[in-house]
């Protein structure tokens, strides 16, 4: 199982990746683990992280490097063009609705829009836990973690101060993926 | 002077015993200056009655580096051009004991340059004594950082096109807090700010101008260890307090010597010591 | 204090879990020079060294890291540098006397694509014969290739172990990709840590030799500031460790030198064998290159393919009696490494003809993939 996170500097693109790694690891007793870009471009331009799950919960990864991702969470427009076409074909997209506008999602994708960075900023005051929101809607459609360990995993990495604000950005994402997941009225 | 009793029937020089008699004669040639100079030194420690366990020397390569292999202290004659790293390293391991590094011109300034200037921009707790010779005596006389300009050296035979490094200005210049200049006819001189600089936090230099008649002195018509001194005594101007800019070598007309520098700054090991206190307080290992 | 190991479950990037691995095992003086991709060791130094009483200095190049830990290490301190490719070709040169003068130390080369500046931000394993030959002269070296997070822990307090126990420097051989990998770590308790000592003198200075030893080649070590009165020298030295310059005198010092680790080589060398007790072709690998390796392994076994893995943990001292003993038993070698043969030369070497060795190769940049190891396993499908 391989998730890709994808996006600019400053949008916690990497914690996202390091939290939900550290869940699914440390939490949830599998094994897995994380990339993330380095150099220039992980400054401020484009960025990416990823985590590799393995397939049997006693062996270590054998491959730590995202290749074809199952799920791609993308917050930016460019981070959109560069990696979904590398998603597999039955693979799951997330993507911040007003960041990206997403043309042409091939068949067989099942895609979900998720307003995170609007969702901060609107239900918690707060756009830099966008990244948060989006993993709290990730775990709802996905199912790629327990909540409990995801939230876990809040508690043990950011800072005392920044916890209850991280953790409530999880409760925020996770309502609005249900939402999304209600049977459409029609 | 030295504290030991001298019996008639068995007459020892006083500072034998900081040396490994087992290793004499050393190798230094007739009429060499570095004897003296490291003289000057035995006698500094033993003056201010440091423990002779409590004195680490390190050395780098050149006839000067050989100095670690003659005193009995902790003595590591290392790399070339490494002496001030690897006695960084030690003086950190061992704060209580005075480290020393002993080495030629060549060794610290041209190949460990940059281990100089850095070391006294941290300032870093250790009494760097440079023996100048104006060439490479080891390899048998070649040019090098402080040869001055025309002068001649088996790689310079037309005479040395390029300029020498007026060091007292290059490590002041960086951040030493202690900078002389003394020749080895200036033996007095020469204890007596050994014996400051050992006692000053942070770091300290001392150049010691000394005579080469093999490198230096014949090829450059100044004649042999003799003359060399006298060739001191003539032009040697003492200038305690004049501006490290105006120390530089012309080695025709004169040789300024004196103490140029001597103002406190906090020692690298000073401010560790403040941080320590510091950075203990603070508990954060959180990962990320 | 408390928290100088972090016991517990973490899940730690891999150049952290290094750091923590030379703190577990009582590092406390690290000098370095900022370097991709191993710079995030030094930051983890320099963070957690002086929480603990030890000491981080940033120096002004690696020749200068490299003397300030053999240095701080004379005066009785467990000391670390860590570097890249480019900043391990300025240590060699006091790597050369750090074994010369038998200080213990640990050298951590996170490796990247090379020559030159090469790739700094992404990986490559080419810098295993410089490990093993980069410094002047006929020397043995100890160097472990991590494949995990887990290990640069682990061997990171191996490492210290083995510098302690036999008085030399040990490198650290691990890749951008593990040092810059995110994994969990599992740091023992502090008691459950077994942390080996160099040996110290047990006879007063006046009897001490400084390099006369016992059947062992390891001469026990008196540090600075204790009335030894040591000397030290780069110089080709004698009992007393005073120079003497002649064939005789240096014969008998490095062929000490290189028997101080050859000797040992039976307790040093540790690797770890994969589906080999059937196997009729064994990859070799090490570093990450081993986790797809063993993918590719497991993967041929499905496909009929009696494939084993033979990983290195010691690339050097290499296990060439193992690959001899192999010989007679697999009919093909395949060595996979992110550099052109190195590893490969010395496994044909050792097999000295008697098996044929293919190679996986790639210059830097990529990870070999499991795929690509296992197409070279097909010539031996059934
Ligand atoms: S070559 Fe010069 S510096 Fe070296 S020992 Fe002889 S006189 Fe002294």
């Amino acid at each position: 199982m391989e998730i890709q996170f994808a996006g600019f500097g400053g949008q916690g693109i990497i914690l996202a990746g390091y939290l939900l790694g550290k869940a699914i690891a440390v939490y949830e007793g599998k094994s897995a683990s994380m990339t993330q870009s380095y150099g220039p471009e992980a400054r401020g331009g484009a960025c990416s992280s990823g985590v590799v799950v393995s397939r049997n919960p006693e062996e270590l990864v054998d491959y730590p490097r995202v290749t074809r991702p199952d799920i791609l969470v993308v917050m930016s427009q460019e981070a959109f063009s560069t990696y979904l076409p590398r998603l597999k074909p039955e693979g799951t997209l997330l993507y911040d609705a007003d960041l990206v506008n997403p043309e042409s999602i091939p068949e067989g994708v099942t895609a979900y829009p998720v307003p995170a960075t609007r969702l901060a900023e609107t239900e918690i005051g707060k756009r830099i836990v966008a990244n948060v929101v989006m993993l709290g809607a990730l775990v709802v459609l996905t199912r790629v973690v327990s909540p409990e360990a995801l939230r876990e995993a809040v508690r043990t990495t950011v800072k005392p101060d920044y916890v209850e604000l991280n953790l409530k950005a999880l409760e925020v994402g996770m309502a609005y993926a249900q939402n999304l997941l209600q049977p459409q009225e029609v | 002077m030295g504290t030991q009793t001298v019996t008639p029937q068995a007459v020892q020089h006083p500072y034998t015993r900081y040396l490994r008699t087992d290793r004499l004669p050393h190798i230094w040639c007739p009429g060499c200056g570095i004897g003296i100079a490291m003289g000057a030194f035995l006698a500094a420690v033993d003056e201010l009655g440091i423990p002779q366990e409590k004195v680490a020397v390190v050395s780098g390569i050149g006839c000067t580096g050989r100095v670690a292999g003659y005193v009995k202290f902790d003595s590591y004659h290392t790399t070339h051009g490494r002496p001030i790293p690897f006695a960084t390293g030690l003086k950190i391991a061992r704060p209580e004991m005075t480290v020393v590094v002993f080495s030629g011109d060549g060794d610290l300034v041209s190949i460990g340059g940059n281990h100089l200037i850095h070391a006294a921009r941290r300032n870093i707790d250790l009494t760097v004594i440079c023996v100048n010779n104006f060439n490479y005596g080891m390899t048998g006389g070649q040019m090098g950082p402080t040869t001055p300009h025309r002068a001649r050296t088996t790689t310079t035979p037309y005479g040395n096109l390029e300029f020498p490094f007026n060091l007292p200005y290059l490590v002041a210049a960086a951040g030493a807090v202690y900078v002389a200049r003394w020749t080895v006819l200036h033996v007095f001189h020469l204890r007596e700010s050994i014996k400051e600089a050992l006692q000053r936090r942070g770091f300290s230099f001392i150049e010691v101008v000394s005579p080469c008649p093999v490198g230096f002195g014949r090829p450059n018509k100044i004649g042999e260890g003799l003359e060399e001194m006298r060739f001191y005594r003539e032009h040697a101007l003492i200038q305690n307090g004049l501006h490290p800019k105006d120390a530089a070598l012309s080695f025709r007309d004169r040789i300024v010597v004196g103490k140029f520098v001597d103002e406190a700054r906090p020692s690298f090991l000073q401010v560790l010591e403040d941080h320590f206190r510091n950075a203990s307080r603070d508990p954060s290992h959180r990962e990320g | 204090m408390s928290n100088a190991v972090l016991t517990g479950t973490h899940f730690m990037l891999g150049d952290h879990a290094c750091a923590e691995g030379a703190i577990a095992a009582g590092c406390r003086f690290f000098a370095g020079y900022p370097i991709t991709p191993a710079t995030e060791i030094a930051e983890r130094m320099a963070r957690r060294l002086p929480q603990l009483g030890g000491v981080y200095i940033q120096m002004e190049d690696e020749l200068a890291s490299m003397a300030a830990i053999l240095g701080a290490s004379c005066g009785g301190m467990k000391t670390m540098t860590a570097t890249s490719g480019p900043g391990l070709s300025l240590m060699l040169e006091n790597i050369g006397l750090g074994i010369m003068l038998e200080i213990p130390c640990v050298v951590v080369n996170v490796q990247r694509g090379a020559p030159s500046t090469g790739l700094p931000t992404l990986v490559g394993q080419g810098d295993v014969m410089q490990a093993r030959w980069g410094s002047h002269g006929d020397y043995e070296i100890i160097a472990l290739a991590p494949s995990s997070v887990q290990e640069m822990f682990d061997f990171t307090v191996l490492a210290f172990n083995l510098a302690e126990r036999y008085r030399t420097p040990v490198i650290l051989l691990a890749d951008e990709a593990v040092g810059h990998l995110t994994e969990r770590v599992v740091i023992p308790p502090p008691e459950e840590i077994e942390l080996w000592e160099r040996p110290r003198p047990t006879v007063p200075p006046e009897e001490y030799l400084p390099y006369a030893t016992d059947e062992s080649l390891i001469p026990p070590m008196a540090l600075a500031g204790e009335g030894y009165f040591v000397h030290m020298t780069g110089l080709t030295h004698d009992e007393r460790g005073y120079p003497i310059i002649n064939g005789e005198a240096h014969e008998r010092l490095v062929r000490r030198l290189l028997e101080k680790i050859r000797k040992h080589a039976p307790e040093i060398i540790r690797y770890e064998e994969v589906l080999m007790d059937d196997a009729e072709v064994a990859v070799v690998s090490y570093g990450i290159t081993a986790r797809s390796a063993l993918r590719a392994v497991r993967e041929a076994r499905r496909q009929g393919i009696r494939a084993g893995l033979l990983r290195l943990i010691t690339v050097w001292p290499f296990p060439e009696d193992q690959i001899r003993e192999l010989s007679r038993q697999v009919e093909l070698f395949v060595v996979a490494e992110i550099n052109q043969g190195q590893i490969r030369r010395e496994v044909e070497r050792a097999a000295a003809g008697q098996v044929p060795v293919a190679g996986v190769h790639k210059l830097g940049g990529t990870l070999i993939t499991p795929d690509e190891i296992l197409e070279a396993l097909w010539v031996r499908k059934p």
